[in-house]
């Protein structure tokens, strides 16, 4: 397998992430999305952070913010801040247990979150509860199950 | 890393003071669009095949297109409730000669935006269609938003629920005028600075206004809920409910006004004192109630 068929890999995993984010979903389980292009950009800092680092976090960002409709620079700044903390941390996450990486991932995505609020808060003024914060859980609850389709991929296209 | 938080910064500063990026935005968006679409097929399906056991394919063409025709007819029945009204003040010589029928088309929602806390949806016209900033979106029963972004193929409507929108109504009953501003709740719209001796009573029917150029007149806005006074407060607290399935409506009309799309001048002028509102978006209020 090439290096460019594992970069058309990854960008798939991303467009899949794009999907999953703007999927049309009954009321309650809006609030329940997990931030899939987040934890993505979290898989892939952790998994090979020489390929994917801030530069592609803050990329992948500008198009989410185009997607969503959001200022331009909104979840670029978010997600390359969330690249940049994983990066710090790549090792240590590396070598958790799996429920314990769970537990990083609702950290970072909380700082994620905490970031898009900020500039949201700032441009305008967002109607907003306690239940905002409810993707940082969600998004926990599912890395476990993101991990293993994405560790197949990685060594069906020997992504390194 | 610096390096990218400060570019961010400057990026979220140019595209939300200016209208540098709009054309950085347009171009990737037309990347994004297929993503759209993609994210949209489960629902299509899903309507697909619902119509499918039903019908035959020439069945389900007839089905749309008799919709569309249905829609277009409500809209009509629509105006009527405030023409009547209108006649029955004998405003008619005055003012209600600028009541002409205006163009619509019919466009199908193809998403919604994924942030609960913002009432955004998108529609499947764009540009290419002949859309334009702050075109008045509709439903079978009245009004539900604005357009505020035109992609090529898609465009981006702000509903009137959505806590950063605001437009101009009177009450169809006496002509006393509010302006009507989201709550950030679907079903929940407030009625801002009405002075305590208003005439408001649960009931009353509110219809857009068009003071401000914006919004086409006569159209149902939505109906008051909620009329109370607190002594404590400058204005009476009044809560209306909107007309239109903000939350269900899959297909909505996009009206032309019968003048060109308003200037840029025009909306940034309109200074409204509607404290808490972000700058972007008063041009969205176009008030003209000050």
């Amino acid at each position: 397998m090439t290096r460019s068929e594992g970069s058309l890999a990854i960008i798939f995993t991303f467009m899949l992430a794009y999907i999953l984010t703007v999927m049309v979903l009954p009321d309650l389980l809006e609030y329940l999305r997990p931030e899939w292009v987040a934890l993505i950009i979290i898989y892939w800092v952790i998994a090979i952070p020489h390929r994917v680092g801030v530069i592609v976090a803050w990329v992948v960002g500008i198009f989410q913010d185009v997607l969503v409709g959001a200022v331009l620079g909104q979840h670029a700044l978010a997600l390359s801040a969330v690249a940049y903390i994983t990066y710090m941390l790549h090792m240590r996450i590396r070598v958790f247990p799996v429920w314990q990486q769970s537990l990083s991932v609702l950290l970072l995505v909380g700082v994620y979150l905490m970031i898009v609020l900020m500039v949201q808060r700032t441009v305008a003024t967002s109607h907003w509860t306690l239940w905002y914060w409810l993707p940082a859980l969600s998004s926990a609850v599912v890395w476990p199950w993101i991990v293993l389709p994405l560790r197949w991929l990685r060594k069906q296209y020997a992504i390194n | 890393m610096i390096t990218f938080v400060i570019l961010s910064m400057v990026l979220i500063f140019v595209d939300h003071r200016t209208g540098l990026l709009k054309p950085v935005r347009y171009s990737l968006s037309v990347l994004m669009t297929p993503i759209q679409y993609i994210s949209n097929t489960p629902v299509r399906v899903a309507e697909w095949s619902a119509d499918g056991v039903k019908s035959k394919d020439q069945l389900q063409r007839e089905n749309v297109a008799l919709s569309n025709q249905v829609l277009l007819l409500e809209r009509r029945v629509q105006k009527l409730a405030s023409t009547v009204a209108e006649n029955k003040r004998l405003k008619e010589l005055m003012n209600s000669s600028d009541i002409v029928d205006d163009r619509v088309i019919v466009a199908e929602i193809v998403g919604v935006d994924p942030d609960p806390y913002r009432h955004e949806v998108i529609v499947n016209k764009g540009r290419n269609d002949g859309l334009y900033e702050g075109q008045a979106v509709l439903d079978a029963d009245g009004l539900m938003g604005q357009i505020i972004e035109v992609g090529p193929m898609t465009s981006r409507a702000l509903l009137i629920s959505d806590s950063t929108h605001g437009l101009p109504v009177h009450a169809n009953r006496n002509g006393v005028r509010a302006i009507a501003v989201g709550s950030g709740i679907l079903d929940k719209l407030r009625l801002i600075h009405v002075p305590d001796t208003a005439d408001l009573e649960v009931g009353d029917l509110l219809v857009s206004s068009g003071l401000g150029g914006r919004f086409p007149k006569g159209y149902p806005v939505g109906v008051v809920s909620k009329v109370s006074h607190d002594p404590g407060q400058p204005f009476a607290i009044v809560e209306a409910r909107p007309t239109a399935n903000l939350d269900r409506s899959r297909y909505v009309l996009l009206v032309f006004s019968v003048e060109e799309p308003a200037e840029e001048s025009v909306a940034e002028s309109v200074d409204v004192s509607t404290e808490g509102l972000p700058t972007e978006k008063i041009s969205a209020i176009d008030g003209g109630e000050g």
